[in-house]
């Protein structure tokens, strides 16, 4: 999980008071708001470690929210986002948590209800804005938020990542991180792309074609 | 990525180059954008770090907690009045610090340098310098790529966050880049970026993060201040001709060793140190009590 960027270390431009805390959370929200592919209506947020000691002093309840109502990092409201919250109609809990053996600032967000899909995921801030979703629906995987991402719901079958690979090039479009997982074997799983750039309609047609595909999405960097 | 400053002095001397340029050219291969792209992506993070000092210079106010603001402008009035011990460059730098730290504070804008809580350091040291050097916005330019470089072999190789390695992996982190970044704006060798470096951790080596209240306000506001004038100090020495005993790469894995080590109570979560001293615990608990308000 390398610092790959001059602007992993200066950046991002964003609300503080806490990069990790504050800037990071929003940026898990972000995410999970583009899981879920709409505004959750009822979501519980759980903050474990580090994260549920101090999170009402870096506002990471508010940062976390501000991205699932999708403000970006550096975006004043995020002060205001649990007021802004409800009057979306967004209806939101918090809860606090140890999880042992996971990172110190660690989050699950638990999108339960609302036009777009549940999603049960959990996040880390690792550190100056920086984030990876580590766990999205009982599934391992990892996601930064730092590429255009596609994240594929599949049978598991011979030759699924061969064809994603074939269809990516096919477009011009290079693999910057690929991880996979399923629930058993020949059964229900998960591929989650990130990518040097972002993939058209047309090729996300080829991929619903190619694959025994249960759902796909495209998600934007945060 | 860069992983060693090593590595990075070596890519400078192969090719007589200062280090800011290395880490724009890896940028450039890294990303696949023109590198015009680049600068003006990094030419915003400055424009938004210098509205922060202005902003928290302008603001008398105390935060929402009421635990920091005002402390920068007392600072700008005090050494203006020709008092300072110091000396007025490293009032300056220290003042800045603490704007960007006080903004921060109120949930102002700023840009993580190499975080949050440590955003005062390197605009403290870039904004005071530019007077100071006569600096155009090419050269704050090339001192904000010398200082990503060195974060970056610093995240890489130790930590930038306080959660896993305490104030040292932030506060020292930021310190480091910002000593220097001030060396090559100083016209200094890659190899005295380095020195630089080295004497600017040794001196952080084992700060923990103790915020009181778990807020990014006590200590962390007097923390930029203080270590934007080592950051000055460090430069100073490095280009003085100063060489640490302890190359920079091995300071680097002294501090990940003593981060890996911290205790718990030591790393961001407001159960140690200052966090649990009699007014922190009675300031903890009144804050509480306001609930959401805060």
């Amino acid at each position: 999980m390398g610092y790959r960027s001059a602007f992993d270390i200066i950046g991002p431009a964003m609300v503080g008071p806490s990069s990790s805390h504050t800037a990071g959370a929003n940026r898990i929200g972000q995410v999970i708001r583009q899981l879920a592919g709409a505004m959750p209506e009822v979501v519980k947020v759980t903050f474990f470690n580090s994260f549920a000691e101090t999170y009402k002093g870096h506002s990471t309840d508010r940062a976390t929210v501000g991205g699932l109502l999708g403000l970006r990092t550096d975006d004043p409201r995020n002060r205001e986002a649990l007021e802004l919250a409800r009057q979306s109609g967004m209806k939101v809990t918090f809860a606090t948590g140890r999880l042992d053996g996971y990172h110190p600032n660690c989050v699950r967000v638990e999108a339960q209800e609302g036009p777009g899909d549940a999603v049960n995921a959990v996040g880390v801030s690792i550190g100056g804005g920086r984030i990876s979703i580590i766990e999205l629906d009982g599934y391992k995987v990892r996601m930064s938020g730092e590429y255009p991402t596609l994240v594929l719901r599949h049978i598991d079958r011979v030759g699924v990542v061969e064809t994603i690979g074939a269809i990516l090039a096919r477009a011009g479009v290079n693999i910057s991180h690929m991880e996979i997982d399923r629930k058993r074997r020949g059964g229900e799983a998960i591929a989650v792309v990130e990518l040097d750039q972002p993939v058209t309609a047309d090729t996300m047609d080829s991929l619903r074609q190619g694959l025994p595909l249960l759902t796909i999405k495209q998600l934007e960097e945060v | 990525m860069f992983t060693r400053m090593k590595e990075l002095l070596d890519l400078a001397s192969e090719q007589k180059l200062p280090i800011s340029e290395v880490m724009v050219q890896r940028e450039v291969e890294e990303t696949g954008k023109p590198r015009q792209e680049i600068m003006a992506r990094m030419q915003a993070h400055l424009a938004t770090m210098e509205a922060a000092t202005q902003e928290g210079l302008a603001q008398g106010e105390r935060s929402p907690s009421g635990l920091s603001g005002g402390d920068a402008r007392r600072l700008r009035d005090y050494y203006a009045s020709g008092r300072s011990l110091l000396g007025r460059q490293g009032d300056l730098a220290a003042s800045l610090a603490l704007a960007v730290s006080e903004t921060n504070a109120r949930m102002g804008r700023i840009v993580a340098t190499p975080t949050a809580g440590s955003a005062g350091i390197l605009p403290g040291v870039l904004m005071s310098l530019r007077e100071h050097l006569h600096l155009e916005t090419e050269a704050l330019l090339a001192g904000a790529f010398t200082a990503a470089a060195i974060g970056l072999v610093i995240a890489n190789s130790a930590s930038i966050a306080g959660a896993s390695g305490g104030c040292q992996a932030e506060v020292g982190s930021a310190t480091a880049m910002a000593a220097g970044a001030a060396v090559e704006l100083a016209g200094g060798s890659p190899d005295q970026v380095c020195q630089a470096v080295a004497i600017a951790l040794q001196n952080v080596l084992g700060l923990v993060c103790d915020p009181v209240a778990g807020l990014v306000e006590v200590p962390c506001v007097v923390r930029n201040g203080v270590h934007a004038v080592m950051a000055l100090t460090a430069a100073d020495m490095a280009l003085a001709g100063i060489e640490s005993v302890i190359p920079a790469d091995e300071v680097i894995g002294a501090m990940n060793e003593i981060g890996n080590a911290m205790p718990r109570q030591w790393k961001e979560t407001a159960l140690g140190g200052l966090a649990v001293t009699p007014t922190a615990i009675c300031i903890r608990d009144r804050i509480r009590g306001q609930g959401e308000g805060l």
